[in-house]
């Protein structure tokens, strides 16, 4: 599958790892709704950390939509509700 | 299952994409389009990178003002203390301080802009090499164009490269407000420098220590002649000789 980390680029995620990502995404979405900063960066970390680790960067030419797409390692909690509700963030 | 974080943010960029594709009547022409709208942004991500990289420069440049500023208080200290102005010299190092305390925000501020330059750099390079990328896709698709066969391959070209126009859009924006916060603040350091309480080398201004110091040694100048003059009256020889002395001895050093 196609990660795209914002800011980032593309990865291709083999499709086994869906299931560990899933795990850290959970425990993203959970920090996001409590407000919890430090649960937030620690959360974010390491689902983007393991992206890095099981994928392979995606050429700069390939012209292929994402599966799934990930935040800007340096967005903030605000931010990445902002981009959720999907408050006019991503221009065009 | 609910969707994850990961699935909600890939579906509002695909729900953008789709909705610039709806609006088309002719697929072909989105192609074209969207072309045009890519050497937009192209043209956006390189101004905005002169842009983080102008402001960096004016960081670097006032970094060099202040660490001038800051050697200059350190020598004027030393300078009161010979003096006996212990007074002088703890203005000279609090000011000093400050100045440390302004260069360590100003380092802060330039990794965070270097960092946001550096991100800028890649994605100008991802998004020129998927535009030249698109450019040739749209060419073989108009050529071969039947619209029940081409459909699928608009629709992947174009939400391929409409994700990564939202990616560098939001990354362009985001640099745009940090280098709109730092010109703020640089503003402000700019006011600091010109205010006297540093030394801005181009007016030829002196600040207020300097002016201090100069009157203390210009006060000590004055008590020499003073001494001079007096030992003249007396007419003796030998106090004025030892003074003179001790001045073409001073002059000698310096």
């Amino acid at each position: 599958m196609i990660i795209r980390i914002l800011s980032e680029g593309q990865f291709d995620v083999p499709d086994s790892e869906v299931d560990k990502l899933n795990e850290l995404d959970s425990a993203l979405e959970s920090a996001i709704d409590s407000g919890d900063d430090d649960a937030f960066r620690d959360a974010l970390g390491q689902l983007l950390g393991r992206v890095r680790e099981t994928g392979q960067p995606v050429a700069l030419d390939a012209l292929i939509p994402s599966n799934l797409v990930l935040p800007d390692p340096a967005a903030t909690l605000a931010e990445v509700r902002d981009l959720l509700n999907d408050d006019g963030l991503i221009p065009g | 299952m609910s969707s994850t974080i990961m699935q909600r943010i890939a579906l509002i960029f695909r729900s953008k994409a789709n909705t610039a594709l709806d609006a088309a009547e002719d697929p072909r022409e989105t192609l074209d389009y969207s072309y045009v709208k890519q050497q937009e942004m192209l043209q956006k991500v390189r101004r905005g990178l002169a842009d983080v990289a102008t402001s960096r420069k004016r960081l670097e440049l006032q970094m060099q003002q202040l660490e001038q500023a800051s050697t200059k208080l350190e020598g004027q200290a030393q300078q009161a203390l010979g003096a006996g102005r212990e007074d002088l010299a703890r203005e000279a190092l609090t000011r000093r301080a400050g100045l440390e305390q302004q260069m360590s925000d100003l380092r802060a501020q330039h990794a965070n802009l270097q960092a946001e330059e550096d991100k800028l750099t890649t994605a100008s390079q991802r998004l020129q090499a998927k535009v030249e990328a698109f450019r040739t896709r749209k060419e073989s698709i108009k050529a071969t164009y039947t619209a029940a066969e081409a459909q699928n391959k608009i629709n992947e070209a174009f939400s391929g490269i409409s994700e990564e126009m939202g990616d560098v859009g939001m990354a362009i924006e985001r640099a745009e407000d940090k280098t709109a916060q730092m010109q703020a603040r640089a503003g402000a350091v700019d006011e600091l420098i010109a205010s006297g309480a540093l030394n801005d080398p181009l007016s030829g201004g002196k600040d207020d220590i300097t002016r201090e110091l100069e009157q203390v040694s210009s006060g000590n100048e004055i008590e020499m002649e003073l001494a001079r003059m007096k030992g003249q009256l007396t007419g003796g020889s030998g106090a004025p000789a030892q003074i003179e002395g001790q001045s073409a001895q001073k002059e000698g050093q310096a």
